[in-house]
Order: structure tokens, then sequence, then C-alpha cells
């Protein structure tokens, strides 16, 4: 069958025709999403400084740190996490990174990462969630490494401060080898 | 292949001294490229849980050394191992981790088969007439068998039967089952990472209760004092590692959690459970609800099955050689089926508390499993010690080689295999 459009192609197999892309949104320019991406950028520095005792204060009390292994899952709960860090155990694991006994962390790789590629997904009164890329060049024992992941951060405004009141972390290998590194993403 | 190098005249035998191995065991590409032939071409190899494949037409992918494999379960309810290469021109005719499917159609030429592996179909089949009959070039099939939901697979035809090579391991995995209180023990995840040293490291780091202390100080740390104080085996004279015979041996780290079946009512129930405790307890009788606690870190000991696969506790850890010095890991968390659900998020997170590479425990073994592979390349004629505890090594009654969990005797028992199978001219 010849197709002339798009919604042909998707109809062949019963697909939903494609949302059309709308131009010139102008949401990365309203004040809080500048806002929130300063955050996100800050906190990447931090976690290349290794700052991570500095790192842990800019989460929300209840804010949750996820780095999933299935791709798809929403439901983090009932799925196997490679991290699903609620204040508790983000605590602990700043503990044990900043604390001199884990050679794993003694030994981490130099970092460099650079998010980039911001879409906003949601704005609230008082929240910004975004999606963003992510790459990361890490250097250790005269070997790089690198890894890829799509982030989503929800950042929530109260006053004057804002928080991260998530962080998803969708590594591009999460379902396949991801080697134990001693750093955080 | 050739035999081995005059360097290796004698064959292999030399260099596994039963409280020493040449660290060559480690380095030598060749060494490597006869243990696969040897040791995972030879031998009974594990390459799936049955609960992975639960259905009629599941399968996953998995491997034998460096053989890729489909494990699947077919419409009688047998499972297949097929070797993942068609017969027509090699390719892969499965690139999906895990699925459900009728058979498997190669993607270059559309040659199909049945998940049994028989060739079905050939396309425009008349250039074939008079070539090639279907029935000839099925996938391959290896041996399967399986024991108490753990399929192993082998190349060779006419090996012993599984549970002969089992031996005395069978009663240690019936036990290690047992953790599901009830209910049969499923794969609820798994996390994979890779270290660049070679398996015998992995191997070795099962029944290796001499390293916990030092390299997961940091995860002592962070755990509450009575899971701590539970895993503080390093004077427990009852925490003892058996050497099980076939390569295979146990290192106990809990003595009270052998036998989960076993309670005399003593033991309190850990307070960071009260959650789950309460709310078993509305609908459960406490028996049950205490038997469901008292195995949620599993059962109280590794056990180490040659030549890769480990029932660690509360999960599988599953080995596979990539090549001399690289090595790939599963660590697969293990459910109730058919269990309460909070029960088995409660694993989840137990689970990731430790391992996966993120994980508090995984990172620092893996970095340890690094420098061990980096270390060893300084003069390789140096021996690798296994030695520790031979002097207070006893025979128990059922005839295993006994000593305390720090000690030795799981390394000695695999090497005493790897000895045995490499120097083996068959
Ligand atoms: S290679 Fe499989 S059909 Fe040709
Ligand atoms: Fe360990």
């Amino acid at each position: 069958m010849k197709t002339e459009t798009v919604e042909e192609v998707a109809a062949i197999d019963n697909r939903p025709a494609p949302v059309p892309f709308e131009l010139g949104l102008g949401r990365l320019s309203e004040p809080l999403v500048g806002r929130a991406i300063e955050l996100i950028w800050r906190e990447a520095q931090l976690l290349d400084d290794k700052d991570y005792e500095a790192w842990q204060t800019l989460y929300m009390k209840d804010g949750k740190y996820v780095i999933p292994v299935d791709p798809d899952t929403e439901d983090f709960e009932s799925s196997l996490n490679m991290v699903y860090d609620d204040a508790r155990m983000r605590h602990m694991r700043v503990t044990r990174l900043v604390q001199g006994y884990s050679m794993s962390a003694v030994a981490a790789a130099r970092t460099s990462r650079t998010i980039s590629r911001f879409t906003v997904e949601e704005i609230t009164e008082n929240t910004v969630t975004l999606r963003s890329a992510q790459v990361l060049v890490g250097f250790k024992r005269d070997k790089f490494q690198m890894l890829g992941a799509d982030l989503t951060h929800r950042i929530r405004f109260t006053g004057d401060d804002a928080r991260i009141e998530l962080k998803l972390i969708r590594l591009v290998n999460s379902d396949s080898a991801v080697n134990a590194s001693g750093f955080l993403l | 292949m050739t035999s081995p190098t005059s360097e290796k005249a004698g064959g292999f035998a030399g260099l596994a001294e039963g409280d020493r191995v040449a660290a060559q065991l480690y380095t030598d590409p060749e060494i490597f490229d006869w243990e696969m032939e040897k040791i995972f071409y030879s031998t009974w190899v594990w390459v799936a849980h049955e609960s992975e494949i639960p259905d009629a037409g599941s399968f996953k992918m998995s491997h034998i050394g460096l053989q890729p494999v489909i494990v699947n379960r077919d419409r009688k309810g047998n499972f297949n191992v097929l070797l993942n290469r068609c017969r027509h021109r090699g390719a892969s005719v499965c690139e999906v981790p895990k699925g459900k499917a009728n058979g498997f159609t190669c993607p270059y030429h559309s040659w199909s088969y049945s998940l049994e592996g028989n060739l079905r179909g050939i396309p425009y089949p008349d250039g074939y007439e008079g070539v090639t009959e279907k029935r000839d070039l099925p996938l391959q099939r290896l041996r399967v068998e399986s024991y108490n939901g753990l399929i192993f697979a082998s190349f060779k035809t006419d090996i012993e039967p599984l549970e002969d090579f089992l031996g005395d391991a069978k009663i240690w995995i019936d036990r290690f089952m047992k953790q599901g209180a009830g209910f049969p023990v499923k794969v609820q995840g798994e996390h994979k990472f890779r270290f660049n040293g070679n398996w015998k490291i992995q191997l070795e780091n099962t029944t290796d209760g001499y390293h916990f202390p030092i390299v997961h100080r940091s995860w002592m740390a962070s755990v509450d004092a009575e899971t701590a104080d539970m895993l503080s085996f390093m004077t427990d004279e009852s925490a003892v590692t058996h050497a099980l015979g076939n390569g295979h041996s146990v290192a106990i780290m809990v003595p009270e959690h052998v036998d989960l079946e076993e309670d005399d009512g003593t033991e309190e129930l850990q307070e960071r459970f009260r959650h789950i405790i309460d709310e078993l307890s509305e609908t459960m009788p406490q028996d049950q609800v205490r038997r469901i606690v008292r195995s949620m870190h599993g059962a109280g000991y590794n056990l180490n099955l040659f030549p890769n696969l480990s029932l660690s506790m509360s999960f599988f850890r599953v080995l596979r050689p990539i090549s001399v010095n690289e090595t790939e890991i599963q660590h697969m968390a293990l459910g109730l089926d058919g269990g309460p659900e909070s029960v088995n998020r409660e694993r989840l997170r137990i689970h990731e508390h430790f391992q996966g590479p993120f994980g508090f425990g995984t990172s620092d073994d893996s970095e340890a499993w690094d420098r061990v592979q980096r270390g060893a390349v300084a003069n390789p004629d140096m021996p690798i010690l296994v030695n520790r505890g031979l002097g207070r090594e006893v025979t128990v009654d059922e005839g295993w080689k006994t000593s305390h969990v720090t000690d030795e005797t799981g390394m000695r028992e695999s090497y005493a295999m790897w000895k045995r199978m490499m120097s083996d001219e068959n």
C-alpha cells in the first residue's frame, strides 16, 4: 500500500496518529523553569565534585532518588531498582560514600557530566518537571567510561526555596550490564 | 583445539596444588579457552530458574560459556535449551532477552523453528529439493534436566544425571528453597554488571567469609544492629564451610537459619520488619508470620554450585565468563510466588541495599575483584593462596571436609574439581 502521510503509515497497523508538534511553546523561558535548570546544573556540579553532603541538602525530605532497572516501569516500589532512595537511604548512602570505608568510593572515577536537551513536562503553581539528557564521562586507572541517561527532575518551589522532589535516572543500558562505579549519577 | 602448549606440558594439573593455584589461572587466555572446552562445554551449567519461563512458550536468552542459548518451556511443559544459531548461515534466531513465542523465525531468510527446535519452514523451498531435508536441520538441542526449579543444560550427551552431579548439594538446594515459606520461590528482578577479572575470582568469593567484615564495612555500618549482629560470624564457631564434592561447597553465615523450618521460638523477629509483622498478623496465624519473617534475609548460607551458580542467602548469583579478564554477574532477587506483596517489596529493598552496581555491597566486591586481576599479572608464577584453615579442617559425619566459614575450604573444593576436569583426557 502506498502512503503519503504519517497518519496513513500509522493506520496500517492501527497505531494512533501522531500528535502534531507544537512550535514556539516558549516555556523554557518561564522564570520557574530557569530556576529549575539552575538547580539541576548545580546538582550536577556537586556530584562531579563528589560533595555528597551538600548534594543531599538539595532534596526535599520526602524526595526520591531512583535508578530503575526496567526501562519502562513507573511502579518502582514493586520492581527491582539499582537505586530507590528515600531520605533515610540517601543519608546512609552519603555516609557510606564520604566515610572512607568503601573502597569503591575511595577509588571512584573522576567524572564530568553534561545535562542538556531540556524539555518541560509539566508546570504547576509550585512544581516544575523537566526531562533532560545526561552524558557522563568517567576516568579511572587509564580508562574512560561513558554513561548516558534520560533524566526526569521534579522540582518543588516553596517561597524562595527550590528542592528536588524526584530525580529519575533512566540509564540507556539499565537492563543490560551496568558496571559498579563508586560514584553517583 | 590443539593440545596444551609445552609451557603446560603434563597438562594443567600442576597449576592447582590443593592449597595454592597458579596466578596464570586468572591471566592466561589459553587456559581460559581450555576451561570453556573442558569445564563449561563438558558439565552441567545452570541456565534458568523455572519461574523465569512460567508458561507454555515462555523463553529467555542465556549462555553456556561463550555460547548463546535459548531456554524455553514448550506446550508439553518440557524445558528446551537450544543453541541460538540458525542452521542456514548462522544468524541468531532470537535477540529478545525474554518473552513468549510460538517458535523462532530467523530474520535473515526466514527459516522458522518450533519451540522444540525443529525446522518447520523454509521459504521458496524449491531450491532445496533433493539437497536438504528439514528434519536434518533442527536448532542444536542440549541435554536439559532440572532440580527443584533450577534448570541446567549440557553439551555433553553422555553426561551423568544432574542429580548425581549435584550430589550432596541437593540437600542444600532443598533447604534454600524453603525461604519461600510455603510459597514457591520466584525470580523477581535482576541486576547485571561486569568486572574486569577472571570468572574464578567470583567463584571463590561466594564462600569467602574472610572478606566480609573488611570489604563490607560500610554496608555493615548502614544496617540496623540486629542485621549486623546476625552477620557477625567471624568468631562464631558454628559458622562453618563444608566441601560437598564435585566442586560444590556451602558457607554457613547464619547457623540458626540453615533450616528455616526449624524454629524453637527463641529467636526474636527483627524490629525493622515491624510493619510487615503487623500487616501479616491481621490475616495470618502467628507461626506463619514468624515463618515468613524469619525467611526475609533468605537461607543462612551461600551454596556454591560449580561452575556458575550460587544460591546466596536470598538471591541467585550467576557468573558468565566473557574473556580471561572479564566476567558478567547477575544477581537475581527472589520473592514468594503468590506471597504477600509487602513481603516481596521488602525483599526487593533488602536486595537493592546490598546488591547491584549501586548497591552498598556489590560495588566494593567488584572493586576488590578488579584489584585481584590487576595484581595477579605481577609475577604470575607466584601462587594464589587458598590455604586458610587447612590446619583446622576436619571431616564431619556426612563425609564433608569442614572448616570455619572464614576458611578457604570451599575454594579448595572448587579448585580440586577444576583440576579434575582440566586434567581429564576426554
Ligand atoms: S541465516 Fe537464518 S535463515 Fe538464513
Ligand atoms: Fe562480598
